[in-house]
């Protein structure tokens, strides 16, 4: 075991938490990576090693900064001062005390001096419609300062669903050409964290892993941490039993709504998002606080081609096997058995029909044996 | 040459066209079953998960189809050679009545797709009642085919194959004795289950493997004696009364078993007084009992046995004293709880019978094409 006796005052006076709830943090965050306590006591150590902390150039496209608003709003209050001090935020266009060609300036020269070793986080979509003007900063284009700060950087990641995938400026008829970073850096590997807001407890899990491991956490084919985007909302959402039962709200407020009922009928896109929303919620605050949980239908935020591209209540395509209609309904019916005519005739014709055929049987058979004899 | 000879004569006679439209009918709640679900045709509740299908198709078409159990008791356990030439007939019965029970458990299986779990060791559920009775009803419908592969095997000449087939048979027919005493007397233990929802003159708790199996072979018994009977008039055949009645003593034998044992049982239970409670129940017990009682009174004297119509009422009478018995205990008496109740559908109805359809017409069309009844030494 490495570094157990890790001195953490310089951590609590840093971030302004205490031991315990630096630890607790910690020990979340790889719990919900699915890794071990040891890697919790890992990360724990690389939090605390200052030298560690890698530069962090935070771009801005077309967007609402709401991945950024998600994160320093989290509920917890460490959180912010967690993410801020475990990085070595050198630019970020919302959070700079500077302004002008101060902090450009200084975006500049972190690049070169820490060239090839900083993160590039990616916060909005990129334009490329008639080279990238739709969206410029400091004069030049997004398309180009995404191109330039990608091309040393020791990791991108690209955070929120603009940045992922093309977000709402993304949907037809997307005027500016708008796109996500993974398609305009296609040489690159981008890790994306999609969302609506995204969760900020994805981000920071990939971000500590980052830190402690020095590598990427494994993704799958669309750049997004499999430990958060491995499974459909549907795979772990609480209703889903009633979706597998049939029992569905119809209509807001209705009793199945009333009931709590599945709301695939509403037009949830559970079934075809991939999320961990119904295992993590949302702002830290538990108690079912995330839409499906307090009632409204997943509208796909973090699903390119679903979110803001499906009308809100059509059907979801649901990518998990459908359960068929000769599955077993589960109701509670009772007097189910209601004597018919019909069957009442049906079975006692079968019992009459075989005492019948006995009596005739034994009949021919005494007979045939008088005439044998 | 065979002992055995296929008696030929037309395919589609009157019966067959009979049970062909009744299966017919049977084949529309069928497909509908398939595609729009159990709920659609029957009557199954939350209360009441065993139907007919189960309690009908399964429980009792099982102790019918226990003909070829019972005579392969007498002749290969207790060496009764002389029975030899009913235990063909019986062997294809059972096959026949097995792999249609297992048919209507299909039937009644929400997740009818899964089926084949059952044969992967790997997914068997050790806390399933129902593992027993699935696994040995499956492996006993595969020895009962081995079992009657010689029949096939005569009529395509293939006699190399039924030459080395006869020297392992000794293994399949001591596993068609052994499958049935376990997976029969298992149809019991799952009333055991049930604890009181059964009502308490059918829960005899760790007596019912017991009384399954005292009615199983009763009722297989009684089967071979109806089979001979209903062939002997049907096709016109020589009557097989003389070894029939021999057959008699120990069906005597077990009816006398069966009636002490279930009345000491209650006495010892304290329940003799539910007989007399004058309610459904205490009705239904004593019919049971009356139709146990009229066998044993044909069978005891030996001039009504040696009569062939007589031996046939006292078969008839048995198999519905073993149905009503099951009848009794997994449906008729069952109490799930107070709102719940159940009668078969129409279209439940309809499936049963035109799997029993199913069943005779395989019978008939095997016996006229297969080697199967004895052939007859003066005719």
């Amino acid at each position: 075991m490495v570094g157990i006796e890790i001195d953490y005052s310089e951590v609590e006076k840093r971030l302004g938490v205490s031991r315990r709830t630096f630890l607790k943090f910690c020990t979340g965050v790889a719990a919900s990576l699915g890794l071990s306590t040891h890697a919790a006591v890992a990360m724990a150590n690389a939090v605390a090693d200052p030298k560690r902390r890698p530069p962090v150039i935070w771009l801005h496209g077309q967007e609402c900064t709401g991945p950024t608003e998600a994160l320093l709003r989290s509920e917890q209050p460490s959180l912010e001062h967690l993410i801020l001090d475990l990085i070595s935020l050198d630019y970020h266009q919302t959070l700079d005390a500077g302004a002008g060609h101060q902090v450009e300036d200084i975006k500049k020269k972190s690049m070169l001096e820490n060239k090839g070793k900083y993160l590039l986080v990616i916060e909005g979509a990129i334009p490329v419609k008639d080279n990238g003007i739709y969206c410029k900063i400091a004069g030049e284009t997004m398309l180009d300062l995404t191109h330039e700060a990608a091309a040393n950087a020791a990791a991108i990641v690209a955070y929120g669903s603009c940045a992922s995938w093309g977000g709402v400026q993304s949907a037809s008829p997307n005027p500016t050409g708008a796109t996500g970073a993974p398609q305009v850096l296609k040489d690159k590997t981008v890790v994306t964290i999609p969302g609506c807001p995204p969760n900020p407890a994805n981000f920071i899990g990939t971000v500590l892993y980052f830190v402690t491991y020095g590598k990427l956490p494994p993704i799958d084919d669309k750049g997004r941490p499999r430990w958060a985007y491995g499974r459909l909302i549907h795979e772990n959402c609480y209703r889903r039993p009633h979706f597998d039962a049939g029992r569905f709200a119809k209509e807001f407020g209705d009793e199945g709504h009333q009931k709590g009922y599945c709301l695939y009928k509403l037009g949830c896109k559970g079934p075809e998002t991939y999320n961990n929303c119904p295992s993590l919620e949302y702002n830290n605050v538990g108690g079912g606080v995330w839409p499906i949980g307090v009632g409204h239908p997943c509208f796909g935020c973090s699903e390119g081609g679903v979110g803001f591209e499906k009308p809100m209540f059509s059907l979801a395509d649901v990518k998990t096997h459908t359960p068929p209609n000769m599955f077993p309904a589960i109701e509670t019916r009772e007097a189910s058995g209601t004597l018919t005519a019909g069957a009442a005739a049906l079975a006692g014709a079968a019992v009459g029909a075989a005492i019948g055929a006995t009596a005739m049987g034994a009949k021919k058979l005494d007979e045939k044996e008088g005439k044998q004899e | 040459m065979s002992s055995h000879k296929a008696i030929g004569g037309r395919l589609f006679s009157v019966p067959f066209m009979v049970l062909l439209v009744i299966f017919l009918i049977g084949c529309f709640f069928m497909f509908q079953r398939f595609t729009s679900g159990i709920g659609s045709v029957s009557n199954l509740n939350g209360g009441f998960a065993w139907g007919i299908w189960v309690v009908f198709d399964v429980v009792i078409g099982t102790a019918f189809a226990c003909g070829g159990y019972a005579l392969a008791f007498m002749v290969y356990v207790f060496n009764k050679g002389q029975y030899h030439p009913l235990v063909r007939p019986a062997v294809l019965a059972s096959l026949l009545g097995y792999a249609l029970g297992g048919f209507g458990a299909f039937f009644d299986m929400g997740r009818f797709w899964q089926f084949y779990e059952i044969f992967l060791p790997g997914n068997w559920n050790f806390n399933s009642v129902m593992l027993e009775v699935g696994l040995c009803v499956a492996a006993y419908i595969i020895v009962l085919t081995l079992e009657f592969a010689p029949a096939l095997l005569e009529r395509f000449g293939m006699h190399g194959l039924l030459k080395s087939l006869n020297k392992v048979l000794f293994v399949f027919i001591a596993l068609g004795v052994l499958l049935p005493t376990m997976h029969q007397s298992s149809l019991g233990s799952l009333l055991i289950a049930m604890g009181h929802k059964v009502h308490p003159l059918w829960q005899t708790l760790h007596m019912q493997p017991l009384f399954a199996l005292l009615t199983a072979l009763i009722m297989g018994f009684s089967i071979v004696i109806f089979e001979a009977s209903t062939s002997a008039v049907g096709f016109g055949r020589h009557s097989e009364s003389g070894l029939l009645s021999k057959m008699g003593k120990v069906i005597v034998g077990l009816l006398l078993t069966f009636l002490l044992a279930r009345l000491v049982v209650l006495m010892l239970q304290g329940k003799l007084g539910l007989i007399f409670a004058a309610d459904f129940a205490s009705l239904m017990f004593l019919l049971e009992m009356v139709l146990f009682v009229i066998p044993l009174v044909i069978l005891l004297s030996s001039e009504r046995r040696s009569r062939g119509g007589q031996l046939l009422i006292a078969a008839v009478s048995m198999l519905l004293a073993g149905s009503l018995y099951r009848f009794n205990a997994f449906l008729f008496t069952f109490n799930p709880g107070p709102g719940y109740s159940y009668f078969p559908s129409v279209s439940e109805i309809m499936i049963t019978l035109s799997i029993i359809a199913l069943e005779l017409m395989a019978y008939l069309v095997l016996v006229k094409t297969l080697p199967v009844l004895h052939r007859e030494e003066h005719a």
